[in-house]
């Protein structure tokens, strides 16, 4: 009996405050605007960890500052440049795009069209470099020898496409 | 041939620009306000905290402002500088106390010295982030029409005190 | 007493990875048969001796022995056994005697399974692998020593960061530097095929199962890395383009190339230089990420304390290296032949288009870690680059990239019809057009990007479905024609579906997860994802060495427990580090995943907890797993085993 009031007991603040969990955040939409925001900005503390999810107590104080940012009603590209004109470019993830950053964001797609060029020009020369069937340097026919047992080989399952 | 030596050449731009990076720090953040007026602050005094410290009231001097906290392990290291500094009388140092109680803060100046010719406290670090303040300690150099015009992150080394810092100054109160 | 064998061990060994690196090299330029053969037993040897100095450093971490600087700066009285035992690489010393070490592991493994090649090469390839060690042996003993000592000695040692007291980083490091230095094998291939001028498709042949291996090595480390990250950083992301990871997965893309491009060189004979480049390229990026994380030119979360001696040793080591393997190649490449005939189009140019498209993503990886450091160099200030400009530059590199990949397999070898193979996979389109299109109604709210994901997955579901019946369907007897394929056959599908798992989680997880950070008060309840997750408090409980808050999260759906979750918010005695230890339920469906945030001050035992539903996320490292598996699959095709009784045959008939 005293076991079951004590058991009781234990169970009595569970009852007491048993509720529906509260947002840590006073309003859960200015929160997700701010955290969006905040996960493309970078920490200066802690390096490399985004506004978003970094601890430190400077990116408490920058994350409060943009919520209060928000609630005055300032788009999130004014916020980005009052960040900016303190930190620099540097507490932007997401680079601008300016001329001395156009190396970063052409340069893939320069290379991409580079390389699929290169490609193309390299396989259409060889092509007509090649002739049909002739292998006349020593090395090609090593080659070709390997490649036919390779490709003859009984042990070698019949490609349908072959 | 000179496709087959392309790689080559690449590579070894790539590794004197590693070379450089050697020597350059990833982790500074060069300020974008050297050359800016300093942003507007009214903050409390340290010592006597109904009575607010603004911008304005520097005007017309060449000033360094420093910004530490009794939590900081470096501002110990800069200190005794910024004590002798003082006591040379050459250009006046603000504190600015970041993110401290005031309590501690005044103890610590209590151990280590105050050369400061007024603290003010910024609990909450809200001027910090307007001057970008992301590591204590950091010393700005404010000349007569309150535009900042160097900025030192981290602790002041002897060698920035007497090769960029008092020369400026001397330049600068000149003007 | 220990220690100093160990070091003595390490200096021995860099005398014979010395002897390895010149004596058969030159004994290959010479036809001097004698210091050819000098390179097995060099190899035996040199493993031998740093199996002495890594089991006599493990020793001391296991013994206590906090007279070594390192042990001391890395481990703990109180820190359990496996911790003490993955603290050997725990730090950068350590590490790079692991990293020695298991290039001691390849060297032998290169020198035991080689007996079917010709001696001249294994000698080449033997000694170009012993100068890589001697670069690394002698890095360790010049500037990292693991074997100094502190004297006097420390009472107790400084402790292993917390967050590396993880299952997952007692595997993590040892697969991903296998992969590192795996690449190394297929380096030395090349670079001993350059060296003799005989670059031919036995060559890519030999090096294609050992970078088979090294990639899988590699597939599997970077996956423990990130699921690691997943679990144990709290915030339940899993790959954030943070320089380190970009270290690892450069290689990791460079080597998916190589082992693409090999397959032509071994079947066509054809862009044999190109390969080699892809094989130096491999092993240079494995040893460019070393560079990054041990210098401390950029900042990153994992990178090891920065030395700028370290540094400038390291670059020395890359530009000699690096420089030296690519004036070879630029001086040896301009006489390798063509190779066999292929068409445009053709299953050659398929494998070759996503050579193109793997490099450039490789070289988007290295632009966006490297340009802070560029804009730095020239004065230009500080940047960063991060995530957002990551997946801006790789989703649209990635959409040809797995469009080619469906068709590879079912295109034709030489040559194929571009109308023949557009009406072979038209229904393949379709069926995943239609799935990509319907399936997101279904899942919650249609968005475009998720569409895509989902119809490059199936995309690569439908024409691996439809390859296997082409190749296993119609009359007779299933299981002959299925035993008929070569498993490098499904190795191939089985790493393509690996690929299409992978995007299918990584498009759900990022469309459809849901995250709550609430304030749950003892016995408070939360609704999501259809989910009712009740908060029954914390506990204190006492682990090894640290003390935990214990916290007891009941699951249930629709009324029905579901699970228990148990989120940890501990304390290391020594480090005094907060470590968060998330809670996850891990399903085939997706994770339920809970983490203690703070309690909240001035409330009776509140806490701040973290709740995600994190739809398909497992399927992210079930298609990794399935990638290595595919790589595991190909390496044990029986061409590979084939070869060395056929080369034996073709000796033993050349000798009667």
């Amino acid at each position: 009996m005293r076991y079951l009031l004590i058991a009781l007991l234990c169970l009595l603040p569970v009852f007491a405050h048993a509720g529906e969990a509260t947002d840590m955040a006073a309003d859960p939409v200015l929160e997700k605007r701010m955290i969006g925001l905040a996960e493309n900005l970078r920490c200066l503390v802690c390096q490399n960890e985004s506004l978003a999810s970094s601890h430190s107590g400077l990116a408490e104080d920058l994350r409060r500052e943009v919520r209060e940012q928000m609630q005055k009603g300032l788009s999130d590209q004014e916020i980005i440049d009052y960040l900016v004109s303190r930190y620099g470019d540097f507490v932007l993830y997401d680079p601008p795009v300016k001329k001395t950053t156009w190396v970063l964001w052409y340069g893939p797609f320069v290379l991409l069209l580079a390389g699929a060029g290169t490609l193309v020009y390299q396989l259409r020369k060889r092509k007509s470099q090649i002739p049909e069937a002739e292998l006349s340097a020593e090395e090609t026919q090593r080659a070709a020898e390997l490649l036919n047992e390779t490709a003859e080989s009984p042990n070698q399952p019949k490609d349908p496409q072959a | 041939m000179a496709r087959f030596i392309l790689p080559f050449v690449i590579f070894m731009i790539v590794a004197t620009f590693l070379y450089v990076g050697l020597g350059l720090n990833p982790r500074e953040v060069p300020s974008p306000l050297v050359g800016k007026p300093a942003p507007e602050f009214s903050l409390p005094q340290l010592y006597e905290p109904d009575k607010q410290l603004s911008l304005q009231d520097m005007k017309g001097q060449v000033w360094l402002f420093n910004v530490w906290a009794s939590w900081c392990t470096a501002c110990e290291y800069e200190h005794p500088l910024f004590m002798e500094l003082s006591r040379r009388n050459t250009v006046p140092i603000y504190g600015m106390n970041y993110k401290d109680k005031p309590e501690d803060a005044k103890a610590w100046l209590r151990r280590h010295g105050n050369p400061y010719t007024l603290v003010v406290s910024d609990a909450e670090g809200r001027v910090g982030i307007d001057y970008g303040v992301y590591g204590v300690p950091e010393t700005y150099l404010i000349d007569k029409q309150g535009v900042i015009r160097y900025k030192r992150i981290g602790g002041v080394t002897e060698k920035d005190l007497s090769e960029t810092i008092l020369p400026l100054v001397k330049e600068l109160q000149a003007k | 007493m220990i220690p100093e064998i160990g070091h003595f061990a390490l200096i021995i060994a860099l005398f014979l990875a010395l002897c390895l690196g010149v004596l058969p090299i030159i004994g290959a330029a010479r036809d001097n048969a004698v210091l050819s053969d000098t390179a097995r037993p060099l190899a035996y040897g040199q493993f031998v001796l740093l199996a002495i100095a890594f089991l006599c450093l493990t020793y001391a971490f296991v013994a206590d022995d906090f007279s070594v600087l390192y042990v001391a700066h890395h481990s703990n009285s109180q820190l359990p056994v496996i911790y003490k035992i993955s603290a050997v690489w725990g730090g950068h010393e350590g590490s790079l005697l692991l990293w020695a070490f298991l290039l001691g592991g390849w060297i032998l493994a290169v020198a035991v399974y080689s007996k079917h090649l010709p001696g001249e090469m294994v000698a080449r390839v033997l000694g170009v692998m012993g100068l890589v060690s001697v670069g690394f042996l002698l890095f360790m003993l010049l500037t990292s020593n693991p074997f100094d000592r502190l004297l006097p000695a420390a009472a107790d040692g400084r402790d292993l960061n917390p967050l590396l007291q993880d299952p997952g980083l007692v595997i993590h490091p040892p697969m991903l530097y296998m992969g590192y230095v795996g690449f190394s094998v297929a380096f030395a291939f090349a670079i001993a095929a350059l060296l003799g001028g005989r670059l031919d498709a036995t060559w890519a042949r030999w090096s294609r199962p050992w970078t088979t291996v090294a990639w899988v090595f590699m597939t599997a480390g970077i996956s423990i890395g990130s699921w690691w990250a997943y679990y144990e950083l709290g915030w339940g992301g899993w790959w954030f383009w943070d320089p380190v990871e970009n270290a690892s997965f450069m290689p990791w893309l460079i080597g998916t190339a190589l082992i693409h491009s090999l397959a032509v060189t071994e079947k066509r004979g054809a862009f044999k230089s190109w390969t080699v480049l892809l094989a130096i390229a491999a092993f240079s990026l494995s040893l460019l990420g070393t560079f990054l994380v041990r210098s401390g030119v950029l900042t990153s979360v994992h990178s090891f304390a920065a030395d700028p001696k370290r540094g400038i040793f390291i670059l020395s080591f890359l530009v000699v290296v690096i420089g030296a393997s690519l004036l070879l190649f630029a001086w040896r490449a301009p006489k390798i032949g063509l190779g066999g005939k292929f068409d445009l189009l053709s299953r050659e140019a398929l494998l070759l288009s996503n050579n193109v498209l793997l490099s450039v993503a490789t070289a988007s990886v290295f632009i966006g870690t490297l340009y802070p450091l560029f804009m730095d160099a020239l004065g230009y200030g500080k940047l960063s680059v991060g995530p957002p400009y990551f997946e801006a530059v790789f989703v649209p590199l990635i959409v040809p990239m797995v469009l080619m990949m469906g068709l590879g397999p079912l295109a034709r070898w030489k040559k194929f019809a571009l109308p023949e193979l557009a009406k072979r996979v038209r229904w393949a389109f379709a069926s995943a057009l239609l799935i990509a299109l319907l399936l997101p109604l279904t899942m919650g709210e249609w968005s475009a990007m998720i569409a895509l994901g989902l119809l490059l997955a199936f995309w690569i579901i439908a024409t691996m479905i439809l390859s296997l019946h082409e190749r296993l369907g119609g009359h007779g007897n299933f299981m002959q024609r299925a035993r008929g394929q070569s498993l490098s056959y499904y190795g191939t599908q089985v790493a393509h579906l690996g690929v299409a798992i992978f995007i299918i989680g990584v498009t759900l997880v990022s469309g459809y997860e849901t995250e709550r950070d609430v304030r749950m008060d003892v016995g408070d309840t939360l609704q999501a994802g259809g989910y009712e997750f009740r908060f029954n408090g914390v506990t204190d409980v006492q682990g090894p060495n640290y003390t935990a808050a214990k916290g007891r999260v009941s699951v249930s759906k629709n009324g029905k427990p579901v699970t228990e979750l148990f989120p940890e918010k501990r304390q290391y005695h020594t480090s005094g580090m907060p470590m968060t230890e998330a809670a996850i339920s891990t399903g085939f469906l997706g994770d339920l995943y809970v983490s203690l945030g703070e309690p909240i001050p001035g409330s009776t035992g509140a806490w701040a907890v973290r709740v995600y539903i994190k739809p398909f996320v497992d399927w992210i490292w079930a298609g990794t797993l399935l990638m290595g598996l595919g790589g595991v699959l190909a390496v044990s095709d029986r061409r590979y085993r084939m070869r060395r009784r056929t080369t034996t045959n073709i000796l033993a008939a050349g000798s009667k």
